[in-house]
């Protein structure tokens, strides 16, 4: 692991290199790729701190952060979206986003409110088989012919489970759950392995 | 703004613009000698500091998504592409005329769009360069493609570009670097094509599979888009503007916005006026001769601008053809649900940037609904994940939990895109001229945009999407892009701009009433004056325009040159 003011060097001395050595503005391979590990390294190192949302209050984000969970939980084969990360990038891009604090803030106050009437207890404190009764009703368009009223409930799930897979499937668990294997520095691309008949 | 700086020194050429057409004059005309001043409306560029390169999505705190989820409408909304390029600018706006729709694509940066471009390096053909007597529509060009095609050689040889020989008379060969290996999707769209007797031959991008003049080959990280810092791809910011600083002849003056072309008694071009944005105030640089490569539109509105009482109309517009013949690619996209690209395995599918196989237009040798001819591209497999690519399958399938992770993985990688990119025929409907109304935050009057697709670029479209259905059937796949034949966006017309190959606004021709140029690039009224950008293009072929660009700016420089060394200019 390097430190900070090492890294400063390694892309002054890149930058010294392109100006002087080079007529064209160049990194050697072996350069980038040093640099590349030390970002990431510092980054990772970043991640896992305890997180203050920028936007919902807490009891909604605890909300926030149980739906995520809902929408892609933990299996054998990796985490789920807490493990990800999904919760802190949809509160970041929902501090930024003015729809997004409409349709996520005022969808999770929409679920409480339509719990406190249903069960006469907030989502978080309601029971897994009535959180599960709700949630199958809001996860798909078609429960709208049946009750109307439950039109915001399914807009607010709809993009929260956009939001909570892309939270998911860019982080690094989520990456390796999908098995891409690339991102790297190959001296040659080796093509596609013999494709099956269609 | 209440003082104007000049200074004293006279360059011998002002080079306004620094992408593809602006660099290749600066490279050729410093290493010819002269003594050259680059106007660039943006900051420098600096890939080591500046490029996503490498860096995951979880790297970032947007993941990729941009502020606010920015990167999900637009692609320039995403903290990954190279900078600065938008579809709109903060205090530089440009408007639309009542009943047009255009998008207008603009980098603010040393390199301009060559930086995140596509690296599509496609020649023009023979037949591109007569059209009209080909099919009796539009004009031809005062040039050939034997004229052209040595410079076609010095641009590939200096740029790199990989490709195969193939001998197809709508896709001339270049001089290639040898192709890399297809990917899965490339192999099962050409499975598709040989079924149906469509071409599918391997692409021509401006990627190095060969160390090229010190530049290291490509490392297949499939990131070209978001710049590369060990240059093995063509941008030039890191190819062209290099070498010409190395001759110690290059001034590149940067957040340099060109306001007007500054004329002298005898109508010669003598300098440039423009903003210095950083010090918000109005300096003035003389040259003996001007290039004007600011990119097809902002060059036409340069010389709009440029009036004067021996111009009233605007520099060397005195035919009016100056913001006319606006050209679009005809863009229509689609994608399918392909079965066996579900089934490979998992392995590193990067690749180069761009597709490795591609479509040229392949009915050249027959009568079709709709005249010219388009190539297709595409992509799919398993790229690197990104934010947005999910929603797709959370609307088809809904619900939550283990099912619709399982889902997920297992319909990546399984989705092809493809997209057409076609000649439009340029129409009388769509130009650019200055609106009498707005000016920008720096006092210079804006673009107007006028347009309409006709007829022929609806027909092309729905080929396009007729043909992107026919591939993905014929290798077992379900196509899901669904068009309509009418309203805002026929068989996915988009609106014109959208694909970010506008040209035509500055026109050559060998006849000074309908052109404002000649084959050099070279304004008929005005000699020392070159418009050597996309601006100067009579047709837009299906060929991407940017190594058409740059071969006629090297043409052009390479004439100017020889001008000045005769002491004409």
């Amino acid at each position: 692991m390097l430190t900070n003011i090492s890294r400063r060097d390694v892309l002054k001395n890149l930058a010294v290199g392109v100006s002087a050595g080079s007529v064209l503005r160049m990194i050697p391979l072996q350069a980038a790729e040093h640099v590349h590990r030390m970002v990431r390294d510092e980054r990772g190192q970043a991640a896992g701190s305890a997180y203050t949302p920028k936007f919902f209050p807490a009891h909604s984000y605890q909300t926030l952060r149980s739906l995520c969970q809902m929408i892609i939980p933990p299996d054998e084969k990796a985490g789920g979206a807490l493990e990800a990360g999904a919760p802190e990038f949809i509160d970041l891009l929902t501090s930024e986003n003015k729809e997004y604090q409409l349709t996520l803030g005022g969808g999770i106050a929409w679920l409480d409110s339509t719990c406190n009437d249903r069960y006469g207890k907030a989502y978080l404190e309601c029971t897994v088989a009535q959180q599960k009764e709700i949630l199958d009703q809001i996860a798909y368009r078609e429960s709208a012919q049946k009750d109307s009223t439950l039109g915001p409930g399914i807009t607010f799930f709809s993009l929260l489970r956009d939001l909570t897979t892309d939270g998911f499937f860019t982080s690094k668990i989520g990456i390796e759950y999908l098995e891409y294997i690339g991102n790297t520095y190959l001296a040659e691309f080796h093509g596609c392995p013999p494709l099956p008949e269609s | 703004m209440p003082e104007i700086i000049r200074t004293g020194k006279v360059y011998d050429v002002c080079v306004i613009g620094s992408g593809a057409a602006g660099g290749a004059a600066a490279k050729v005309l410093t290493e010819g000698g002269l003594n050259v001043v680059m106007l660039e409306a943006g900051p420098m560029l600096h890939p080591e500091a500046d490029y996503k390169e490498h860096v995951w999505p979880y790297e970032l705190a947007h993941r990729g998504a941009g502020i606010g989820g920015a990167g999900f409408d637009d692609f320039a909304g995403s903290e990954f592409p190279a900078p600065n390029g938008f579809w709109s600018i903060g205090g530089e706006p440009y408007t639309k005329a009542p009943g047009s729709q255009f998008m207008w694509f603009r980098s603010r940066i040393v390199g301009g769009r060559t930086n995140h471009w596509g690296r599509i390096a496609l020649r023009f053909a023979e037949v591109d360069f007569r059209s009209h007597s080909h099919d009796g529509s539009g004009d031809d060009w005062p040039l050939t493609y034997q004229e052209l095609a040595p410079y076609y050689d010095k641009v590939e040889r200096y740029i790199g570009v990989f490709g195969s020989r193939e001998n197809i008379s709508s896709a001339p060969d270049g001089i290639f670097l040898p192709p890399p290996k297809p990917r899965c999707s490339d192999l099962l769209v050409k499975r598709g094509c040989d079924k149906l007797g469509i071409l599918c031959v391997p692409s021509r991008l401006a990627i190095l599979t060969q160390s090229v003049n010190g530049r290291a080959p490509c490392h297949y990280c499939a990131q070209c888009g978001r710049g590369c810092k060990t240059a093995s791809n063509f941008s030039s910011s890191q190819v062209l503007i290099p070498p010409a600083m190395a001759t110690g002849r290059l001034t590149l003056v940067t957040n340099a916005m060109a306001r007007e072309i500054l004329v002298n008694d005898e109508g010669k071009a003598q300098g440039v006026s423009y903003i210095d944005k950083a010090k918000r105030r109005e300096q003035q640089v003389r040259a003996k001769a001007v290039v004007v490569a600011g990119s097809s539109c902002e060059s036409a509105r340069l010389l709009l601008n440029s009036r004067s009482s021996r111009f009233p109309q605007g520099l060397a517009n005195s035919s009016g053809v100056v913001g006319r013949n606006l050209m679009d690619s005809v863009g229509s996209d689609g994608y399918g649900y392909v079965p066996a690209l579900q089934k490979m395995p998992p392995h590193n599918h990067d690749g180069t940037g761009g597709m490795h196989l591609y479509i040229p237009w392949w009915k050249f040798d027959r009568k079709n609904e709709f005249l010219r001819g388009y190539h297709v591209e595409f992509s799919g497999g398993r790229d690197m994940p990104e934010a947005g690519e999910f929603h797709g399958v959370c609307q088809q399938y809904q619900g939550y939990g283990l099912d619709l992770k399982r889902r997920c993985k297992e319909t990546y990688g399984a989705y092809l895109g493809l997209s057409g990119r076609g000649e439009m025929i340029p129409n009388k409907n769509s130009y650019c001229d200055i609106d009498p109304n707005v000016v920008d935050e720096w006092g210079i009057p804006v673009l107007r945009f006028h347009f309409q697709w006709g007829e022929n670029e609806i027909k092309m479209a729905h080929d396009m999407q007729e043909t992107f259905r026919a591939i993905v059937e014929a290798v077992g796949g379900t196509y899901l892009t669904k068009t309509e034949s009418t309203g805002e966006f026929p068989y996915g017309l988009p609106p014109g701009g959208t694909i970010i190959h506008e040209t035509g606004t500055v026109r050559m021709g060998n006849d000074p009433k309908t052109s404002a140029l000649n084959s050099y690039c070279q304004a008929h009224e005005v000699k020392n004056l070159f418009v050597t950008d996309g601006a100067c293009f009579v047709t837009n072929p299906d060929k991407n325009p940017t190594l058409s660009i740059l071969a006629l700016s090297w043409r052009a420089s390479e004439y100017l040159l020889e001008e000045a060394r005769k002491g004409s200019i």
